[in-house]
């Protein structure tokens, strides 16, 4: 593997000590957007500008992708080593809710309001051999 | 002027290897104008849809060049819905005096193959596992359990009475009943829900003849009223299907827009409903659409299904004919055959499904991503 890069830019600060989620913040109305969004699906003005969104929160509900999905599913994986993953929507700190996969990929591991992480993890490897990276949340590891 | 549904057809749903979707659309509306006792050459308008059948328009070519006026209608899964609302608008307005409504399709087994550029969104979605129709429908009501005390047991239920029901309908894909072990034992296919609790992409085709209620005895000596047709999209906050994100506070669907429309133009309350269609594209979309229409408070159906309330012998049957879990479902037809069962049940033809005491007023909602519903009441 020669690097790596973002999958699709603007998602995530990175490469970071401590990557942030971006989005848009809607200076008219105070409406947050995931991805960044140039007018306001809330208000319908075009007064927006990025925001980062941070890399906490609480998990506001939960399922599994048991099965590979079909297309347009695109990893390294084959159905032999497919895992299944975790897929969630994580309230952040500003109320937002993010859609994301999740590293947990078991009931019991998986809990309405846990306190959930972001974390930057490798989707496949373009043609040069680099890795293309994306986000996911995983349990917040108790701190205190 | 009210508007008549004067002719009812439908080609069984399912599979039918030798027939395309579009022969399949033809087969429906051939029924419908023979219930209806009239021709193709008569019909003034038509309204039709279908995902993947091809185009309506090219009905045609198999049913006559009549030149009449056939618009083509692409709205997901409400594309029955919006059909049936366009042709009611046609004859309230006027302009018509008879025309046909029809829906149709033929889908490759398995999920749907979304392209996340159709919907707005860029490849990545797509391509890191987040664009599954079944995930949002597993997140959805997962979050509906945790808010209102709905257990395990009641998505048994509703699955085990649409594949009830489905038995008793001839033309259902789905015709035998499963019992309770079978489908709390079925493979998971997104937390909460099993194979059993979803419904399947499939085939079929569906039509409906529609006039102006004042010529509706010419065709039919039974006809059924369709006192308002209304369909809605998404408010800001609503919970819909491929939303990378989510704002703060969660918005009522457009389901509770549609239905308190509908309630309020026909002047009657989900109280006076004695046969109800509602979309169940899974168990827990069943679940939620009783109350996002109205007919019992969140949390309540815990105690509806218990009692089994929406049983054919309940006080509020709903999907008689199995739904869309016993039906499956061919997108540009599903909505047209949740009209055209309430039709059978109002008119008192619903045979080993019929429901009990002539009922007089039947509800229908259908919804489908990206956030769409469309309510339709009848009367006989």
């Amino acid at each position: 593997m020669s690097g790596a890069k973002p999958l699709h830019p603007g998602l995530f600060t990175w490469p970071d000590q401590n990557p942030s989620l971006m989005g848009s913040l809607c200076l008219d109305c105070g409406e947050h957007a995931f991805p960044s969004q140039r007018s306001c699906r809330a208000c319908s003005g075009q007064n927006t500008q990025d925001a980062e969104l941070g890399n906490t929160g609480t998990l506001w509900t939960w399922t599994i992708q048991s099965f590979m999905p079909k297309t347009p599913y695109l990893t390294d994986e084959t159905p032999e080593t497919f895992r299944p993953y975790g897929v969630g929507y994580v309230e952040l700190p500003c109320g937002l809710k993010v859609e994301s996969r999740l590293r947990e990929n078991t009931p019991d591991q998986l809990r309405i309001g846990m306190p959930m992480q972001l974390e930057i993890i490798s989707v496949r490897e373009d043609e040069k051999g680099d890795a293309l990276m994306t986000f996911q949340f995983c349990a917040a590891k108790e701190t205190h | 002027m009210d508007v008549a549904i004067v002719g009812l057809g439908l080609h069984p749903f399912g599979r039918t290897a030798t027939m395309s979707g579009l022969e399949q659309g033809a087969a429906a509306v051939r029924t419908a104008l023979a219930d209806a006792g009239t021709d193709f050459k008569t019909m003034q308008f038509a309204f039709g849809g279908s995902q993947d059948g091809g185009n309506a328009d090219s009905l045609v070519n198999l049913l006559g060049l009549t030149g009449l006026q056939f618009t083509n209608v692409a709205n997901g899964c409400a594309t029955g819905g919006s059909s049936l609302n366009a042709a009611y608008s046609a004859i309230k307005s006027g302009q018509y005096d008879v025309g046909l409504v029809v829906g149709f399709d033929k889908h490759a087994r398995g999920a749907f193959n979304p392209k996340p550029a159709e919907w707005g969104l860029d490849d990545w979605y797509g391509e890191t596992g987040l664009m599954l129709t079944t995930q949002y429908f597993g997140m959805k009501i997962q979050r509906y359990m945790h808010d209102y005390g709905i257990s395990r047991d009641t998505l048994i239920r509703v699955a085990e009475k649409a594949f009830r029901n489905g038995a008793l309908t001839p033309t259902a894909w789905r015709q035998t009943a499963l019992s309770w072990e079978e489908i709390e034992n079925a493979p998971m296919v997104s937390e909460p829900l099993n194979k059993y609790m979803f419904c399947s992409p499939a085939e079929g085709g569906c039509a409906l003849v529609v006039c102006r209620a004042d010529m509706a005895q010419q065709f039919h000596s039974n006809p059924i009223y369709l006192k308002t047709a209304v369909v809605r999209s998404r408010n800001y906050g609503s919970f819909e299907v491929f939303s990378p994100s989510q704002p703060p506070e969660v918005a009522a669907s457009p389901t509770v827009t549609a239905s308190q429309t509908a309630f309020e133009l026909a002047s009657v309350g989900p109280e006076d409903i004695d046969v109800a269609q509602l979309q169940d594209t899974e168990v827990g979309a069943e679940i939620m659409h009783m109350a996002e229409n109205g007919f019992c408070a969140h949390g309540e159906q815990e105690q509806w299904l218990a009692e089994g309330a929406t049983e054919i012998t309940g006080r509020l049957p709903v999907n008689t004919d199995g739904g869309c879990l016993a039906n499956g479902e061919p997108v540009g037809a599903s909505g047209l055959r949740q009209v055209h069962e309430i039709c059978v049940q109002l008119r008192g033809e619903g045979g080993a499904r019929q429901v009990a005491g002539q009922p007089k007023v039947g509800y229908t909602h259908v919804y489908g991503a990206p956030g769409i519903s469309g309510v339709n009441i009848l009367t006989r």
